[in-house]
């Protein structure tokens, strides 16, 4: 079954300088193995068209079950140079929510 | 044994209340304030070419210390708080004359000096990290120049008998690993210690983000009564481990979830986290919920520190132009659509020389920008918000004069903001870079009250 990213993990933003990084930490366990082969850097880039204009660096840490996207060129040139509202795109995490993992159907039961 | 280190801010804007209580009621051993962003020496510095009789510490200093300064004193809770900005040693002044009036005396405050490199700067730099070229290309634009300082000097500081030390810039981690390498005597060699002790800084030092703050998604991440978070304490053991915690009665949560959003935020490489004294591994972290709000965090690690240290250099770069106008009812959208037209034809016609330009429609479009879905609704209401970037405050005006001609010259039923908020800002870029820390002493500067 196709799920949104948002029933299977929490994420936050972070920012230094013109990079932001987004971590997305799985619920549950069994969540972290279809996230981690389905969202790769290339993929979280593609879901991002238009705002980061940078490379996308993933790091991952299997034992907390969480990944890290490093996105260079992300904050419009910089915190204190972008023309965003949200200038310390405090608010970019909440997009990957929307990117859809298929997922074993008998994992239904443990979605948040 | 164990010390209990608690949050007393984690950014100058931070409320004030929860810091008092951690102080009445924590039982802390020490209390420690973050106060200052990338860019909050740069702006101190232009704040203190224009006013003369700004002091050059944090703004809310009185506040803050007015309210924690009893039940610190009370309880025998030291303070460790960057507070300083460009003048620890007003802050410190400062501090010794609250202290005074309340009738509190022999109390001993350090002042750390020694971050500001201003002068200095492009003969102790090389490189220019974002963009590989020299420091030297920034020559004209230098507003100031700080070092990351690391927890060391906070320790000599205590180790002199400081209850209370303010510093100028320093890692924030390293404001809350001092007390411990203080306390249990970690030294530059036992990375390990090290690389927990600013691990638990780390999920520390931005105060309820680890607590429930920042964290909030409702029916999927609930948090009780945050309108009342209560700030992080540390409980941290001489064996390696801590255990994260907050008040009882205090509103906000802390779990495994929260603690996990935190130990990567703004980390990049989670297996090389660079500060001033370790570098640290997060990929090794345990974290086991104990009890309702408590969870032991244990085996972060550390590799050697590096031989230099982080240097922020802050430019003059231009101006920032912003205003906003507003639609609503039927046709909302249609008419913010028009005015758009309007707003792009009249810069023409007044030749805004602007190094980029944005329109955007807030409810639609204006925080997720060019990745936002096709607008398929029609809105009941839309604010119209402009910004430019430019290379002069002239230019920036135009923004907003434009605006100004939207009232009366625009669109039908087109809402303003009148009397307008200030319509231009300048912008200070800030550059890394790095400097041997061979090159780099602090002075300690010691009051008493």
């Amino acid at each position: 079954m196709l799920i949104k990213l948002v029933q299977l993990a929490h994420c936050r933003s972070g920012d230094k300088g013109n990079t932001s990084n987004i971590s997305v930490i799985a619920y549950h366990p069994e969540f972290y193995a279809p996230i981690k082969n389905q969202l790769s850097a290339d993929e979280f880039k593609n879901f991002y068209s238009g705002v980061i204009k940078g490379n996308v660096t993933r790091y991952s840490l299997d034992e907390l079950q969480m990944l890290n996207f490093v996105c260079e060129g992300a904050l419009g040139g910089g915190v204190s140079r972008s023309l965003c509202l949200d200038n310390y795109g405090k608010s970019l995490s909440s997009r990957i929510l929307s990117f859809k993992i298929e997922i074993n159907d008998n994992l239904e039961k443990l979605l948040q | 044994m164990t010390i209990r280190i608690g949050s007393g801010s984690a950014w100058w804007g931070d409320r004030i209340s929860p810091a008092k209580d951690n102080a009445d009621k924590g039982r802390l051993d020490y209390l420690c304030f973050e106060t200052m962003a990338e860019a909050t020496i740069s702006a101190a510095q232009v704040r203190k070419r224009r006013d003369p009789d700004f002091p050059g510490y944090d703004t809310w200093l009185d506040d803050r210390m007015k309210a924690v300064l009893p039940g610190c004193i009370e309880n025998k809770t030291k303070i460790i708080s960057n507070q300083g900005w460009i003048n620890p040693n007003g802050a410190a002044e400062r501090i010794i004359y609250w202290l005074r009036k309340m009738g509190i005396h022999g109390v001993k405050v350090a002042a750390i000096n020694g971050s500001l490199i201003t002068e200095d700067v492009l003969s102790l730099t090389d490189t220019i990290l974002e963009t590989g070229e020299r420091t030297h290309s920034l020559e004209d634009k230098i507003v100031s120049a700080e070092v990351y300082q690391g927890a060391e000097p906070v320790v000599q500081a205590l180790s002199k008998g400081a209850q209370i030390v303010v510093t100028g810039r320093i890692a924030d981690p390293s404001i809350f690993a001092a007390p411990m390498m203080f306390e249990y005597g970690w030294g530059a060699g036992d990375f390990m210690q090290l690389g927990l002790a600013n691990g638990i800084g780390h999920l520390m030092e931005c105060g309820a983000q680890v607590t429930g703050g920042y964290f909030a998604d409702p029916g999927l991440k609930d948090v009780p009564r945050p309108w009342d978070l209560g700030f992080p304490i540390a409980e941290v053991h001489k064996n390696g481990t801590a255990v994260i915690t907050k008040l009882e009665g205090t509103g906000g949560v802390v779990n495994a979830m929260t603690i996990k959003e935190q130990l990567l935020y703004e980390v990049h490489d989670p297996y090389n986290y660079i500060t001033p004294d370790v570098i640290v591994d997060f990929s090794t972290t345990c974290i086991e919920e104990i009890a309702e709000n408590r969870v032991m965090v244990s085996g972060i690690s550390g590799k050697p520190r590096t031989p230099t240290l982080k240097v922020s250099i802050g430019c003059e770069e231009g101006f920032i132009g912003e205003d906003m106008f507003f639609y609503a009812g039927e046709g909302a959208l249609k008419r913010a659509r028009l005015a758009e037209t309007i707003l792009r034809e009249r810069f023409k016609i007044v030749g805004l020389k602007a190094e980029e330009l944005r329109i955007d429609y807030l409810g639609l479009n204006a925080i997720h920008g060019d990745m936002t879905p096709e607008i398929k609704h029609e809105p009941y209401e839309v604010a119209v918000r402009v910004a430019a970037r430019t290379a002069t405050r002239e230019e920036a005006m135009k923004v907003g004069r434009e605006v100004d001609g939207m009232a009366v010259s625009g669109v039908g039923m087109t809402g303003k903001r009148v009397p307008h908020q200030d319509r231009t800002r300048e912008i200070i870029g800030v550059w890394s870079s790095l400097v041997d820390r061979d090159k780099i002493s602090p002075s300690i500067k010691l009051y008493e009250s």
